[in-house]
């Protein structure tokens, strides 16, 4: 019995001691560290405007419906899409009539927009929602076909939406892990500081 | 797959292999009360300080009754802790969303869930924890659950290790350094990494950004009272509105993320885990945080034949291992790359299944990283399983059902696989009529019962509350797909609970009362009904005398052992769950080929 006693008494002590630990100093001390060497990345890396408005993360994706504008993949995070407070996939598996109902509308839609042929493919990640519902990236082949609608609505050349757009494509890691992808966000906001 | 994907793949079994050795190596020193590490000079004096608080004396060594029951007693305790502090979330500081108690089954749920080393999300990260849940009702669990794991597996391994003796060690001095000199330092560096990638590290209130874009929405009309208007048919009245701000979510992540990986504990800060663009920037982030899921587990194996004076045998349990995560891998990232032949008929173009995927990562690194986190008990997710292809979805979900045990939660998979080692000792021992042998240990009817139990309780976890569920209304409620897919949610649920990997086919509503409670159990079945006859076993092997080996031992490293290691692997996972997996994903996979909906 003294020793069941003495052992929970060292249970609970552990416990307070270990959560002092892993749970305030290291925290703080990952914290500290991360402020003091890097406080964009550790802050969000937020983007702000001339007048210091945050307007988005750079990691964060958001939704564009204009033409304008390239648009994002489609979105299940919140009710609208892009709520980056509720973060998550739509979940719905291979052989949900849901998922085929929403992907036959979107390729529709995608097609319609961007002037495709039927007999076109449309790319995979346009039509497909991401894990995250915030995913910042959308594919080359997706940017490519975006480009030219966006590149005749603002009135520019071709070449110089491509030129945007490959400034604005991150790389796969060492040319090889993952895959490389558009970010939506800083090409569109790239789009409009070019058009002032 | 792609060269880039073969490159990737070969980069990670390359890094994995040379890490295995020099973390085998610091691993025997943490492990060893009077080893030496580098990081002495800081942290001996803060670990002789935390001895004498707690009152415990390094040198005295505890039999494995009094190993179990410190065990025990420090999980109960540190549940009791977590539950209390949910509970009382809303009145705690760090709360900047103002967010409010999590309710009596919910707290429940999340704390088992961490105790157990499974971090099953039944709360939604960013929308339910504030700071200071995350930071401390967490966190400690996520460094103590592992510690916990490597202990347990350090006192097997000397279990064998010894000859003709009563004690196993300290629980207390393995739990300490394990925490102090293992995983601390690895996760501040971690940390710091992983911020330089993009994660954030503050705690700030969440950030409000000023769309470029502003969202049209239909808004529901609502009355005086605060009830929704409806119009004559009965639907709920609209009006157009817009959204033009996005919260952005902010706080302490990346010292959460770093041990969620490297503990194999898999709990997401936010709610899309380590999809979320701020929990998992790139892909460079990707892969080190899919090496880190392995680097402790790995390093076992290596620990493993260094203590027992057998390095072949460490080699032979971790090729084993490599074999069955390789052709892992190879099925779900073929299973992915293929894609879905229903949306592929609408248009959409052959480049695999893309649905709950990120491009940063792409097909590839996605199968990849459920096939890792699934050998091991992490649980992390870059992708949504539940969207996987039929068969894609199906290895993550055997890969559980195996009882992790390639590469395996931090310490967990050791003595997960030394469960099968035994049960294949002694089914060789039985085909050639000798007494089976353990180096040099006898396997007698007592080591056999208890490995045994293990199984079953696994199993009958598993089988029995997925049966249970799929049959009840509170089982069926919470589905979001139908059809054999609404089994393999069910079944996944309980496989994830059950083998404390945390992962789920997520769209199952599991924040209920009975999914709360029944998960919960299925957790304390997988983590404490497993511990408790593998420390049995270590108390019975480690009074046996150690027998050098003769012509007639059966060796236990080379081909021969290892295709009888993978035998067994195969032969108890397949026997158990062949029956289930056949009306769940096996039959999903021919109906969507031939384009069968639900």
């Amino acid at each position: 019995m003294n020793s069941l006693l003495g052992s929970l008494r060292t249970a609970v002590v552990a416990t307070l001691v270990l959560a002092a630990v892993t749970g305030g100093l290291y925290p703080v001390l990952v914290w500290a560290i991360a402020q003091g060497v890097f406080p964009q990345q550790a802050n969000g890396s937020l983007i702000r405007d001339a007048d210091g408005v945050v307007r988005g993360s750079r990691l964060i994706g958001q939704g564009f419906t204009s033409e304008r504008y390239f648009h994002p993949r489609p979105s299940a995070a919140g009710a609208n899409g892009y709520d980056a407070s509720s973060s998550g996939g739509s979940n719905l598996g291979p052989t949900s009539q849901k998922l085929r109902d929403l992907i036959q509308e979107r390729v529709a839609a995608y097609r319609a927009e961007n002037g495709m042929p039927e007999t076109n493919s449309v790319p995979a990640d346009a039509v497909t929602a991401s894990a995250s519902g915030l995913d910042p990236h959308i594919s080359l082949a997706n940017a490519r076909i975006q480009a030219a609608r966006v590149a005749r609505v603002r009135g520019l050349t071709p070449s110089q939406v491509e030129t945007l757009m490959a400034a604005h494509t991150e790389s796969a890691g060492f040319g090889f892990l993952g895959q490389p992808g558009v970010n939506v966000l800083t090409l569109n906001l790239a789009l409009d500081q070019g058009a002032r | 797959m792609t060269p880039s994907a073969w490159m990737e793949f070969a980069l990670f079994l390359g890094l994995l292999t040379v890490l295995t050795k020099p973390v085998g190596l610091y691993l025997g020193q943490v492990l060893d009360p009077r080893g030496r590490t580098w990081l002495d000079p800081v942290l001996k004096p803060l670990e002789r300080l935390t001895y004498r608080v707690l009152g415990v004396r390094p040198d005295q060594e505890q039999d494995w009754k009094q190993y179990t029951l410190a065990l025990l007693l420090f999980s109960l305790v540190g549940c009791l802790f977590t539950y209390i502090l949910l509970r009382c979330q809303a009145w705690l500081p760090l709360n900047p969303q103002a967010l409010g108690a999590l309710s009596e089954h919910l707290a429940f749920n999340t704390a088992v869930s961490f105790t157990t080393n499974t971090n099953w999300q039944s709360y939604g990260g960013e929308g339910t924890l504030s700071y200071w849940s995350q930071m401390v009702a967490l966190v400690l669990h996520n460094f103590a659950s592992a510690a916990t794991g490597i202990a347990i597996a350090g006192a097997l391994v000397r279990s064998v290790a010894r000859s003709a003796a009563k004690t196993l060690g300290n629980f207390w001095v393995d739990l300490i350094r394990c925490t102090y000199f293992l995983l601390l330092p690895f996760s501040v560096v971690f940390a710091v990494f992983l911020v330089s990638q993009g994660m954030i590290q503050n705690f700030q209130p969440y950030t409000k950004a000023k769309l470029m874009e502003p969202i049209p929405i239909q808004v529901p009309v609502v009355n005086e009272q605060g009830e929704a208007v409806l119009d004559a048919a009965g639907k709920a009245v609209t009006r157009p509105g817009t959204v033009d701000e996005q919260v952005i979510v902010q706080g302490p992540m990346a010292s959460q993320v770093a041990i969620k990986m490297l503990g194999t504990n898999g709990g997401g800060y936010a709610n899309a885990n380590a999809a979320h663009p701020f929990e998992n920037p790139n892909p460079l982030s990707n892969f080190v945080q899919m090496l880190s899921i392995f680097a402790l587990g790995s390093g076992l194996t290596y620990y493993l034949g260094r203590e027992t004076g057998n390095q072949a045998h460490g080699w032979s349990v971790w090729g084993t291992m490599m074999i069955l995560f390789v052709a892992g891998v190879l099925a779900c990232a073929w299973a992915e790359a293929r894609g879905n032949p229903i949306h592929q008929a609408l248009g959409v173009a052959a480049e695999g299944n893309w649905e709950g995927k990120e491009v940063r990562f792409g097909i590839f690194s996605s199968a990849l990283f459920a096939t890792i986190t699934t050998a091991a008990s992490c649980g992390a997710v870059n992708s949504m399983h539940d969207s996987f292809t039929a068969l894609g979805g199906l290895v993550p979900l055997f890969n559980i059902q195996l009882g992790e045990v390639v590469i395996g939660g931090v310490g967990a998979g050791l003595y997960g696989i030394l469960v099968f080692v035994v049960l294949a000792v002694f089914i060789a021992g039985l085909m050639v009529g000798r007494t089976p042998e353990y180096l040099g240990k006898k396997i007698q009817a007592y080591e056999v019962k208890m490995a045994m139990l293990v199984v079953l309780v696994t199993t009958l976890s598993i089988l029995g509350f997925t049966a249970w569920a799929a049959i009840s209304p509170w089982g069926l409620a919470g589905l979001n797909n139908a059809g054999p897919h609404g089994l393999t949610e069910i079944l996944y649920a309980f496989s994830s609970a059950t083998g404390n990997n945390g992962s789920a086919f997520a769209g199952l509503s599991a924040n209920t009362p009975a999914y709360n409670l029944t998960l919960a159990v299925a957790m304390l079945a997988g983590r404490f009904l497993m511990i408790v006859p593998i420390m049995a076993l270590a108390g019975s092997l480690v009074q046996k005398k150690s027998s050098p080996p003769s012509a007639g031992t059966f060796p236990v490293s080379g081909g021969t052992f290892v295709l009888l290691l993978l035998g067994t692997v195969l032969l108890v996972g397949a026997l158990n769950f062949l029956p289930v997996l056949a009306l769940g994903p096996v039959v999903e996979h021919f109906l969507n080929l031939q384009g069968q909906l639900f």
